[in-house]
């Protein structure tokens, strides 16, 4: 998911980047094929160096230090409302057909939990040229109608976030989950765009909670290869976000 | 330049500046330099019906919804930023422990305008953030209108004017004038927007110290109304070139206010048990307290102001 997440980069693309497996595939996609990308965070934050050490928050004593400019939030929120961000990822507890996001209710049984709600998340959803999205696949996070439209995705398809007035040349561009990488079409509904190795396609679709769409050209997505599985083992070598209990 | 000293200790600042009912920013410049020994001074000196605003706070906004001293929270995102979820936040939501809580949410950026415009002193800041989001149909403070100099929609954020902001220095004069650096944050505007700033310091220095470097002198001393003097008063959260973050402990706090009896056990221990800071750090113990402290310094190159 992290490698998969990390090749949304390209080289020399300004970055912003969320906390936790977000920052992972940033800080992999700078150590491999993105060298010149520029990470931009939400506390100030503008970093042309990766941070010299594992972090656990975007403030963090490393990820201040050799940073190319700490500043206020709006120094770098500007420039994601001016357009020149041109990709953002996001984890979320929920994700429907359009790439709307919720970050704000939950559901734990029948019982409604409350989540922490949107940070940046909604910030960069509605202003990011493209939006990458992270979750662990299955049908209670990928649903039919997000419960809260904490990040606006493609709203109800088609034209829909002109309609709402925003910007053009904005929304999701992919959803990377624990099976497979979707990706948006025209009306913007989502669409099985490739299959991690070994996950069956009716395994994915009876973990999604809509009748999810399957590329005429279905692909394998590309295992990690060894540099990058190298670079994550160092990035979290005690595995606290990538291993089988991380943080939800 | 005031010739007073408006250095006092927290339990004076408090007292005379943070009454009940306040609204408070805390948690300005977001995962570093979070006010946690003004946080547990709040709910030492038991203060209620507080709107508590800030980015995301990380857990100092949890622990003051589980002690009871918070009405009201504007944010943008409540909970434990390494470890996931707020605990305390959830029950009061869900279930009124240990009183209801009514909750305004924001994003990051749309809270950023709302003090922003609070500091330039007009009533809102237009973006085109939250369009199109459920943000703004429960939020009354995010409002669309048309753009009267184009065709476009935008959302209107309304100005936010907290009572007291409370931010968390490196180092100050005993006049308020503050140097900070780091990732900033909302702190600058949060200080304008604020009708009262109380500067908590990790190192007082004299005003010549302070005139060395202006630019780095983001809070002006006219602003402040108190000074504190308090070493390690963000830990758990970091301070650039004097913690680092406390992780273990964001951790800790986790499993330890899972369930409310164990929270209460939690906030006696940490908060209600100790007399201040200083009874905080010793609980802390050196070791751990020597574990975080920088490593290596890194100092910037001088700026010559010479002319």
């Amino acid at each position: 998911m992290v490698a998969a997440a990390a090749r949304e980069i390209r080289d020399a693309e300004l970055v912003f980047v969320g906390m936790r497996l977000p920052l992972l595939a940033f800080l992999l996609a700078k150590r491999t094929h993105a060298p010149s990308a520029v990470g931009l965070y939400e506390n100030g934050i503008i970093r042309d160096a990766p941070s010299p050490e594992m972090l656990y928050t975007m403030g963090d004593s490393p990820n201040l230090f050799g940073a190319t400019l700490c500043g206020s939030m709006l120094d770098v929120m500007s420039l994601l409302q001016q357009g020149r961000v041109h990709v953002g990822i996001l984890g979320a507890a929920e994700v429907d057909r359009f790439g709307n996001l919720n970050t704000v209710w939950g559901l734990r049984g029948s019982a409604e939990i409350r989540l922490p709600g949107s940070g940046g998340a909604c910030d960069i959803a509605c202003l990011a040229q493209r939006t990458v999205v992270l979750l662990p696949h299955d049908r209670a996070r990928l649903v039919e109608r997000v419960r809260h439209v904490t990040s606006p995705g493609y709203g109800t398809g088609n034209s829909w976030r002109r309609s709402r007035g925003l910007p053009a040349r904005s929304g999701p561009s992919a959803i990377i989950t624990t099976m497979g990488v979707l990706r948006f079409g025209a009306d913007g509904e989502a669409y099985l765009a490739s299959a991690h190795p070994g996950v069956p396609v009716e395994e994915i679709l009876a973990a999604t909670g809509w009748t999810l769409r399957v590329a005429d050209s279905l692909k394998t997505t590309p295992p990690p290869n060894t540099t990058e599985l190298a670079v994550i083992r160092a990035l979290d070598p005690k595995q606290f976000w990538t291993g089988a209990g991380q943080p939800q | 330049m005031t010739t007073t000293s408006k250095l006092v200790t927290m339990q004076h600042a408090v007292r005379d500046h943070v009454p009940s009912g306040s609204m408070v920013l805390l948690g300005a410049q977001l995962e570093p330099m979070i006010p946690f020994a003004a946080g547990h001074e709040l709910i030492r000196q038991s203060r209620r019906d507080l709107t508590l605003v800030g980015p995301i706070s990380d857990i100092l906004f949890d622990q003051m919804i589980g002690a009871g001293c918070v009405a009201r929270t504007m944010a943008a995102w409540i909970g434990n930023v390494s470890a996931g979820v707020g605990y305390c936040f959830r029950r009061a939501v869900e279930q009124n422990i240990p009183r209801p809580l009514a909750t305004v949410d924001y994003s990051n950026l749309t809270l950023a305008l709302g003090l922003h415009a609070g500091a330039m002193g007009v009533p809102f800041m237009p973006t085109y953030s939250t369009m199109g989001s459920d943000l703004p149909i429960k939020n009354g403070n995010l409002r669309e209108f048309n753009s009267p100099v184009n065709e476009e929609k935008l959302i209107a954020v309304r100005a936010l004017r907290p009572d007291v902001a409370i931010i968390h220095v490196q180092r100050a004069d005993q006049f308020g004038n503050a140097h900070l650096w780091g990732s900033l944050g909302v702190a600058v505007d949060g200080a304008r927007a604020a009708r009262k700033v109380i500067v908590v310091a990790e190192e007082i220095v004299a005003p010549e110290v302070i005139a060395s470097d202006p630019n780095r002198t983001l809070i002006p001393g006219f602003l402040v109304a108190a000074v504190v003097h308090e070493p390690w008063g963000a830990h758990p959260s970091p301070v650039q070139g004097h913690y680092a973050r406390d992780h273990a402990f964001f951790s800790q706090y986790h499993e330890q206010s899972r369930e409310l009896k164990d929270f209460e056990q939690w906030l006696q221990r940490w908060v209600l048990g100790v007399k201040d800071r200083a009874e905080y750090m010793n609980l802390l113990g050196a070791c751990r307290v020597e574990s975080l402290g920088v490593k290596q310094h890194a100092m910037s190159a001088p700026a010559d102001f010479g002319y």
